[in-house]
C-alpha cells in the first residue's frame, strides 16, 4: 500500500467542510443579501430617520400680553397668547408643553412627566429671571462619538453577528436534517466536531468580509469612526460570532424541521433584539432586570463593541464581556455536540 | 473467511409494529446479495440496521466480522453506503461533492477515476440540482465508491430511473463486483435482481420466505416457463394442474396462471381443453422472480 500517495491525495475534511459552507452561502444570492445588504439598508434608513437636526422649539401658552412681551427673547421657545380655558385645552391635547399664568406668582401648569414640558418651564424660568441662577454656558454637542447613530452602528454590527449567526446556522443545519444530507454523512467516517467546527470557521470567515463592509460604510455615510483598536474590534466580532454560532448550532441540534427552527431562533433572538441595546440603551429598562438584560450574549457583545468603537477601550476594558461570550460559545458548542440528532 | 455481513434473529420495532421480524441474513464475500421485497417489507430498515443508522431493537449484525457498537470508527471506513435517498447540496458542484465524500476517508480512489467510472466527468463542474435523476443517483453511488470499499450497501439504486439510466448503474455494480468486492442491494425490480445478484432473499412482512440464486428461486416453481391464458366460460385451475408437463395452477388477477416446465408438451394439451370454454388470451413467458414472489405470497411485487 502506497501510504504517503494515498495521504497526499487525500483533501483535508475541514477545509473540505468549510468550503462547501462557503460556496452554498455565496451561491445563494438571498443569503448574501440578508448578511451584507440588509445591515446596510437598515443602517441607512435609521441614520437618515435619526439624523441631526436643528432643536425644535418648544410651545408655550402664556394668558397674558405681559408674559408674552416678557418671554418673547428667550431662545427656541414658541409663544401663544390664549384665554385660561384655550390654554388649559392646549395643554391636555398636547398642543403646547407648558401654560404660563400672570402673578403674583407667576405659575407654570405643566406634566412634570413630560421632559419637553420640563425644558419649557426652565427655559421660561431663566427668561422671567435673567439674574436668577448662576450663569453657565452652553456647550452644544455635534461631535462624532456621542450622537445617535455613533450608538447605532456597534448595534446593527451586533445585531448582524446574531441574525446571520443564528439563520445562517440554525437554519441551514436543520435543512440539511430533512433532507437526510446529515444521515448521509454520519454515514462515513466524518468527524462530528469537524463538521461543526465548519460552521463557526465560516462564521468567522465571514466577519472578516462584513466587517470592513459596515464599517466603510459607517465611516463614507455618517463619519463613524472606531475610536480604539482595528484587531481588537476583529477580535470582539470573531468571539461573539463564535458564541452565536454555537447558539445557532444549539437551536438546531434537535429541530426536526425548519418551521420549529425558525420559532426557536425567533424566541432566542426576540428578547435580544429588544433589551440587548441594539436601537436605545439598556438603562432605560427597570433596575429589577438589568442583571437578565447582562447576562443576554448580544448584550455582552454591544457593551464590548461600543466599548472598543466609542470609548476606544482596551482589551482589559471589554475582558469582562468577552469571557462571557468566550464561555458561551464553549458551552453552546458542546452541549450541541451532545445532543446534536444526525439522523 | 468469515461472512461480509451476517445478522440472526433481527428484529426492529416501531411502537407495536415490527418493521423486522426476526430476519437471519449471510451475505459471502464477492458476492452481490439482493434483497428483494415489494414497499414496506422491512428492505431498507434491515439495510439501515446492517450500515449502523438504525439500532437493533433485537437481534445479533456482524458486518465484515465487526460489530457496530465496537468497531464503528473502522468500519465506517471501510463501507461505501447510498441511501434510498439523500438530497446532495443543490448548489454543489459533482466533483465539489465527491471531493467533500473523499476527504472523509484515510484511504480512496481518486476522484477523477470515480467520476470515469460513474460516465460523470463531462459533468464534474455542474452544479447537483441541475443532473437528471440518472445522474443524481450516479453521483450518490460514486460518493459510496469513491472511499475504495470492500462493502457495498445500495438501497433501491435504480427506483424511478429510465431504462438506459439503470443500465449504466448495472454497469457500475457489476465492474465493482468484479474486483471481488461485496454488494448487498435492495430493489423491487425482478429483473435488477436477475441480473445482478448471486443471492437473493424474498422479504415480506419483515421476514425472509425464500432465499437462494436467482436460478433455484424460479426452479422452485417446478418449471421455467409461465402459461397465462383466460377463458370465457368459468375454468377452475384445478382442472389444469392434471394436463402434461404442468406443474402448478392458480387463479391470477384477470385469469388463470400456469407453471409449465416444457412449452411443447403442456401447450397442445392447454389447447385443446380451453378452446372449447372460449379461450380470449394466451401469453407465455420464462418465469422470473416476480413469479416466484406471487408464488409465495400470491400478491405481486409492486402492489
Amino acid at each position: 500500500m502506497n501510504a504517503p500517495v494515498a495521504a497526499a491525495a487525500r483533501p483535508h475534511p475541514l477545509r473540505e467542510l468549510t468550503l462547501a459552507r462557503l460556496r452554498l452561502f455565496f451561491r445563494e444570492p438571498g443569503a448574501v443579501f440578508w448578511t451584507f445588504g440588509f445591515p446596510l439598508l437598515l443602517s441607512v434608513a435609521l441614520g437618515i430617520a435619526f439624523r441631526n437636526r436643528p432643536p425644535e422649539p418648544v410651545s408655550i401658552a402664556v394668558e397674558s400680553p405681559q408674559l408674552q412681551r416678557a418671554l418673547q427673547g428667550a431662545a427656541g421657545v414658541r409663544l401663544e397668547l390664549l384665554d385660561d380655558e384655550a390654554a388649559r385645552r392646549a395643554l391636555r391635547t398636547g398642543k403646547v408643553e407648558l401654560v404660563v399664568q400672570p402673578g403674583p406668582p407667576v405659575v407654570y401648569l405643566f406634566d412634570p412627566t413630560r421632559p419637553e414640558s420640563r425644558l419649557a418651564r426652565a427655559l421660561a424660568d431663566a427668561a422671567l429671571h435673567p439674574r436668577g441662577p448662576p450663569a453657565t454656558i452652553d456647550a452644544p454637542v455635534t461631535e462624532p462619538g456621542s450622537r445617535y447613530i455613533d450608538f447605532l452602528i456597534p448595534g446593527l454590527i451586533g445585531m448582524n453577528i446574531m441574525s446571520s449567526g443564528m439563520w445562517g446556522i440554525g437554519y441551514v443545519v436543520v435543512e440539511m436534517r430533512t433532507r437526510k444530507l446529515l444521515k448521509r454523512l454520519v454515514a462515513t467516517p466524518m468527524s462530528r466536531a469537524q463538521f461543526l467546527w465548519s460552521f463557526v470557521i465560516m462564521r468567522a470567515l465571514f466577519l472578516l468580509l462584513e466587517l470592513p463592509i459596515l464599517l466603510g460604510f459607517a465611516w463614507l455615510a455618517f463619519k463613524v469612526g472606531v475610536a480604539g483598536s482595528l484587531p481588537l474590534l476583529v477580535g470582539v466580532c470573531i468571539v461573539g460570532a463564535m458564541s452565536f454560532a454555537g447558539l445557532g448550532l444549539l437551536v438546531a441540534s434537535r429541530a426536526q424541521n425548519t418551521q420549529t427552527v425558525s420559532g426557536l431562533i425567533n424566541l432566542v433572538m426576540l428578547p435580544m433584539f429588544v433589551g440587548s441595546g441594539v436601537f436605545f440603551s439598556t438603562a432605560r429598562f427597570p433596575e429589577a432586570v438589568q442583571p437578565f438584560l447582562r447576562a443576554l450574549p448580544l448584550t455582552a457583545l454591544n457593551d464590548a463593541l461600543r466599548a472598543v468603537m466609542i470609548d476606544g477601550a482596551g482589551p482589559s476594558g471589554v475582558a469582562g464581556p468577552l469571557l462571557l461570550l468566550a464561555a458561551l460559545a464553549a458551552v453552546t458548542f458542546a452541549a450541541a455536540l451532545r445532543i446534536f440528532r444526525w439522523r | 473467511m468469515e461472512a461480509a455481513v451476517r445478522c440472526e434473529k433481527l428484529v426492529k420495532k416501531y411502537g407495536e409494529l415490527a418493521a423486522v421480524d426476526g430476519l437471519d441474513l449471510e451475505v459471502r464475500r464477492g458476492e452481490c446479495f439482493g434483497l428483494l421485497g415489494p414497499n414496506g417489507a422491512g428492505k431498507t430498515t434491515t439495510v439501515e440496521v446492517l450500515e449502523g443508522l438504525n439500532d437493533a431493537t433485537a437481534g445479533e449484525v456482524e458486518v465484515l466480522g465487526m460489530r457496530w457498537d465496537r468497531n464503528e470508527a473502522a468500519l465506517r471506513q471501510r463501507l461505501g453506503i447510498s441511501l434510498q435517498e439523500t438530497h446532495l447540496p443543490d448548489r454543489l458542484t459533482v466533483e465539489e461533492n465527491l471531493r467533500l465524500f473523499r476527504s472523509f476517508y484515510a484511504q480512496g480512489r481518486p476522484v477523477d477515476e470515480v467520476l470515469e467510472q460513474v460516465e460523470l466527468t463531462d459533468k464534474r463542474a455542474t452544479w447537483t440540482v441541475k443532473l437528471s435523476g440518472g445522474q443524481k443517483q450516479r453521483l450518490a453511488v460514486a460518493c459510496a465508491l469513491v472511499s475504495d470499499p470492500e462493502l457495498l450497501f445500495l438501497d433501491e439504486p435504480t427506483t424511478g430511473l429510465d431504462p438506459q439510466s439503470r443500465r449504466q448503474l448495472w454497469d457500475v455494480v457489476l465492474d465493482f463486483k468484479s474486483r471481488g468486492r461485496t454488494v448487498l442491494l435492495t430493489t423491487h425490480y425482478m429483473d435488477e435482481a436477475e441480473r445482478l445478484c448471486d443471492h437473493v432473499a424474498v422479504v415480506d412482512k419483515g421476514k425472509i420466505i425464500a432465499l437462494g440464486t436467482p436460478r433455484e428461486l424460479i426452479a422452485s416453481l417446478g418449471g421455467d416457463e409461465i402459461v397465462e391464458l383466460a377463458t370465457q366460460q368459468p375454468l377452475a385451475p384445478e382442472e389444469l394442474t392434471g394436463l402434461p408437463s404442468v406443474k402448478a395452477a392458480r387463479r391470477s388477477a384477470d385469469g388463470i396462471a400456469l407453471t409449465v416446465e416444457q412449452l411443447h408438451l403442456a401447450l397442445p394439451a392447454i389447447l385443446a381443453h380451453t378452446g372449447p370454454l372460449g379461450l380470449t388470451r394466451l401469453s407465455t413467458h420464462h418465469a422470473t422472480l416476480e413469479d416466484v414472489f406471487v408464488h409465495l405470497t400470491g400478491r405481486h411485487l409492486r402492489e
